[in-house]
């Protein structure tokens, strides 16, 4: 993904505020609330029959943190996010037949629990930043499907 | 994919509190949609489109009203913006997936200024009802 100097610079300062585990465990438990045919993906998580169910869950607040910190790693590796998210890629199509649809939600779920947790740095320029780098993520992980 | 009557109060909950500053908020979302999603200014090419330009706030002016319309006849979107669904389809010629980007834009700036209204149940709400209204303003595409 192609990130000015500004928009990388925007992107590390704020990520150096983001709690992971929180932002991670919102960003999923909104998506499974805001569009519940994720919850498909997520049977043995136990009770997810409501928002609050869902936002509580303990299986849905570490699977948040897990999947956060791998986007974390990959703030690391701008200039390749295919070949950093190529193993995880395979994984989603050919062990867990995710429709890569849900990435670019995901991607959004987490702009928005950006939005919500550091409303004043959350700019109209950092969201860009941010948008391009989730989209980039998305592509990325959806790079290996056949 | 109705809203509940539980989801039409909370859509409107917020329209109540948001005021006169509907507005604001929209011109925000705007600003974040050409920014965020550069695509997107293709449909103005002749328009300033720099942050604090006169012509997005009036462009936002108008969408805000149409929003508010919309929330005070939910029941029947589709008769409500079914003129400004001909503008879009006919004169525009408007992809309606930019109609999706901008909403999202919009919650990402309603999360920003109702960070203790902005519940997983308060976002589902608004993501239906700005659904609904992509869909009305898309009914009328041939």
């Amino acid at each position: 993904v192609h990130l000015t100097a500004a928009e990388k610079s925007a992107i590390l300062d704020l990520w150096g505020k983001v709690n992971v585990g929180e932002i991670g465990a919102e960003a999923l438990g909104r998506l499974l609330v805001v569009y519940p045919w994720t919850q498909r993906f997520f049977e043995k998580f136990g009770d997810l029959s409501s928002a609050s169910a869902i936002m509580s869950n303990a299986h849905v607040k570490s699977h948040g943190a897990k999947v956060l910190a791998s986007f974390s790693e990959g703030l690391k590796h701008l200039e390749d996010l295919k070949g950093t998210f190529a193993k995880l890629s395979e994984l989603h199509c050919d062990k867990l037949h995710v429709d890569p649809e849900n990435f670019r939600l995901l991607g959004n779920m987490i702009v928005i629990a950006l939005a919500h947790h550091h409303p004043s740095e959350f700019t109209p320029c950092t969201q860009a930043a941010f948008q391009k780098v989730t989209a980039g993520v998305a592509n990325a992980l959806a790079h290996k499907y056949h | 994919m109705a809203l509940s009557p539980a989801e039409q109060e909370m859509v409107r909950a917020l329209w109540k509190k948001m005021g006169t500053n509907v507005c604001i908020y929209v011109t925000e979302a705007l600003e974040r949609t050409f920014l965020a999603f550069p695509s997107t200014k293709t449909y103005f090419p002749h328009w300033d489109l720099s942050t604090g330009s006169a012509q997005i706030k009036t462009h936002g002016q108008k969408v805000a009203d149409a929003l508010t319309l919309a929330v005070n006849q939910l029941y029947d979107l589709t008769g409500a913006l079914s003129a400004l669904s001909d503008l879009h389809a006919h004169k525009f010629c408007v992809n309606p997936i930019n109609f999706q980007l901008l909403g999202h834009c919009l919650l990402v700036t309603l999360a920003r200024h109702y960070p203790g209204d902005f519940s997983p149940a308060m976002q589902m709400s608004l993501d239906k009802f700005l659904n609904l209204v992509t869909s009305a303003l898309a009914s009328k595409y041939p």
